[in-house]
């Protein structure tokens, strides 16, 4: 069986992650943006999980595993904080979110 | 064999990540970043991370994107309407972002080691004993983390009965 | 013999019987329902209504496959074949039995074994919550959407004592592989009495089977946790807009995943396919015990029987049942299939349970359901998991 060379991972983790920063910038949901953010987060996992392949360590899969813990807490948190401000101004999009009182 | 399945999966991580930042309604977008992770999933078992296939999968594709799924159900906006913004920033947005990936590319592509691993380390054992033995400082830390997002999302979501 | 044509093989086999065990079960339940409340259930289509579930089977395709115009099309025909497909792979990791060896080709009763087996299965469970949550979504009304929702809720939130249910058993086990977890459930203490995980010495399973089998109820949606697809609260809940094939899916689905949880609640605490006592005090003679007892049932009700419509059928069944014993006396048959039976035989009386329990007991509200996981039976996983972990930590 051949191997993958290591440099294939890490473009397609830069790829995703030029996509992730892409939805982050132009998409005016807020949901949507949220999703880029853990597309951004899973490009980065993918990176750590190479690295962590080719040099036959594992310390770069326990990366990856905290990152995951972490994102779902910040999910949760952002979420939380997203059907709040729905709640408050009954709009998802970020342009209508500028200012502080209504 | 391993090639194969590499290019099938990371063609379809990219589409689907093309499809989450191109769709307009967020529901659409959600279920395509759901594709994005099983395929990851699948491409972290061929570089022999099983336990981590698998808890992507769990974790990620299982209850993360649930929650975002039933988050845009219930908040039900509907679909992104057209945005207001520059049209400087939308002109020079997609290239700039063309060329930050084609350097990022060339500079992996050149940088990256291609000496082939020792036998890969992935299996459940390897990733307890270093998250018991190694990394406990940090596991234990973590839990207490979800803990606090676990009352900060229920004190944000909190509605009085009313 | 080539691996790949051995694998397809295999994989034939179990998705046949797999798919004829799903139609059967519905017949089983019907019949076992219908028992419990003192009626007879299908019986006049084939012999005691054995042809009943061809005759669903051509009903529900020749009905009227509708398309409401007010679905999201891509996601209403998306919903039961996601189900359907996930429903479906997660037997595949199951082992049914030992290594055999037939006409030389050496193989396991298990479709696969992946070193992070449980972890497998644990994924694809919690991947169906899209099936339903997407065919409530993308009705696009009320009643499904509702539906959709609260199932989705009540899986995740089940999920978690499933879990830790789960985990109690692999500290005994030290393994993630179902198929190593039931061989280290081989030994016998005493000589006689099994050493399966429910009775497993430092700390018997128990507790775990019983929050296993709970919360097994509610990822399967079946009552008394099925308020999603409940009848006469919701329309039909999440499948209200369905009609014809896909609803069957739904239906095919629901099934695949009891015969699931009940073949993973089999291998985890009752020993997958070891015997209930040793080989050398006869185990292997159980199977041919059991048909011959069958057949002797079958064949006392049979010969005059209670309605003049089970004349052939009964006593037909009851010699079948012998003839089957006789065979099951052949020592080349009993090494090749006593454990496939007791493999079975563990997971047929779980599922026998899921309907029993169906026939029984009342459904619970939707707040009742959710106050019982969150504050009862996540804090008792939690606590049994620690106890486990302590006894074995102490032992060690």
């Amino acid at each position: 069986m051949d191997t993958v060379p290591l440099a294939w991972f890490l473009l397609l983790s830069a790829v995703l992650f030029g996509l992730g920063v892409a939805g982050f910038v132009f998409r005016r949901n807020i949901i949507t943006v949220f999703m880029s953010i853990e597309l951004m987060l899973n490009a980065v996992n993918l990176s750590f999980i190479a690295f962590a392949s080719r040099l036959g360590q594992v310390d770069g899969q326990v990366f990856a595993f905290f990152v995951m813990v972490v994102a779902a807490a910040e999910a949760a948190v952002g979420l939380a904080i997203i059907l709040t401000v729905f709640r408050n101004r009954a709009t998802l999009q970020i342009d209508e979110l500028d200012s502080l009182k209504n | 064999m391993a090639t194969a399945i590499f290019l099938i999966f990371a063609a379809l991580a990219v589409i689907c990540g093309l499809n989450v930042v191109l769709r307009r309604h967020p529901i659409a977008s959600a279920l395509w970043l759901i594709g994005v992770m099983v395929s990851l999933a699948v491409l972290y078992g061929l570089l022999g991370a099983h336990f981590l296939a698998a808890a992507q999968v769990i974790v990620y594709a299982g209850a993360i994107m649930v929650l975002f799924v039933m988050v845009i159900m219930l908040v039900n906006a509907g679909a992104e309407q057209s945005s207001t913004a520059s049209r400087m920033a939308s002109f020079l947005g997609l290239p700039l972002l063309a060329g930050l990936l084609a350097v990022l590319g060339y500079v992996l592509w050149r940088a990256a080691p291609l000496a082939a691993a020792a036998k890969p380390k992935g299996t459940a054992r390897d990733v307890g004993l270093a998250l018991f033995q190694t990394y406990l400082l940090p596991f234990e830390i973590t839990s207490i983390l979800v803990l606090i997002a676990i009352l900060g999302a229920v004190v944000l979501a909190y509605r009085e009965k009313d | 013999m080539n691996p790949y044509l051995l694998m397809v093989i295999k994989a034939g086999l179990v998705m046949g019987a797999l798919l004829a065990a799903l139609l059967y079960l519905q017949w089983v339940e019907r019949k076992v329902i219908a028992h419990i409340q003192l009626r007879l259930g299908p019986y006049r289509v084939g012999p005691h209504g054995l042809l009943q579930p061809v005759a669903d089977t051509l009903k529900l395709l020749i009905k009227e496959d509708l398309l409401a115009p007010h679905v999201n099309r891509f996601l209403y025909l998306l919903a039961p074949f996601l189900a359907v497909t996930l429903a479906l792979i997660s037997i595949s990791v199951i082992p049914f039995g030992p290594q055999i060896e037939v006409a030389g080709v050496r193989t396991w009763m298990q479709l696969t074994d992946l070193n992070v087996g449980v972890l497998f299965v644990l994924a694809i469970s919690s991947l169906t919550v899209y099936g339903i949550v997407l065919a409530g979504w993308s009705s696009n009304s009320k009643y499904p959407l509702l539906g959709g929702l609260r199932s989705a809720a009540q899986m995740v939130g089940y999920e978690l004592p499933l879990g830790m249910a789960v985990a109690a058993p692999l500290l005994l086990a030290g393994t993630l592989s179902l198929r190593e977890i039931v061989l280290s459930q081989q030994q016998f203490y005493g000589g006689i009495f099994p050493g399966w995980n429910i009775f497993r010495l430092p700390f018997p399973q128990v507790i775990s089977f019983i929050i296993f089998m709970i919360a097994a109820f509610a990822e399967t949606n079946r009552l008394p946790f099925d308020l999603p697809e409940a009848e006469n609260e919701l329309v039909a809940g999440f499948h209200t807009e369905y009609s014809s094939l896909k609803f069957a899916s739904f239906f095919m689905a629901e099934y695949a995943n009891m015969i699931t949880v009940c073949a993973m609640a089999t291998v985890l605490f009752l020993g997958g396919w070891l015997p209930l006592f040793p080989v050398e005090y006869g185990s292997s003679y159980v199977p041919s015990v059991a048909l011959a007892l069958a057949g002797g049932l079958l064949l006392y009700h049979g010969l005059p029987p209670a309605f003049r419509r089970d004349r052939l059928s009964l006593p037909a069944f009851g010699a079948a049942a012998l003839a089957l014993a006789v065979v099951f006396l052949i020592p080349a048959v009993q090494a090749l299939l006593a454990p496939l039976f007791w493999s079975l035989a563990k997971t047929g009386l779980l599922l026998f349970v899921f309907i029993w329990v169906r026939g029984t007991l009342p459904r619970l509200r939707y707040d009742q359901l959710m106050r019982f996981t969150w504050t009862f039976l996540f804090p008792v996983g939690v606590l049994n998991l620690m106890a486990t972990g302590l006894v074995v930590a102490l032992r060690a």
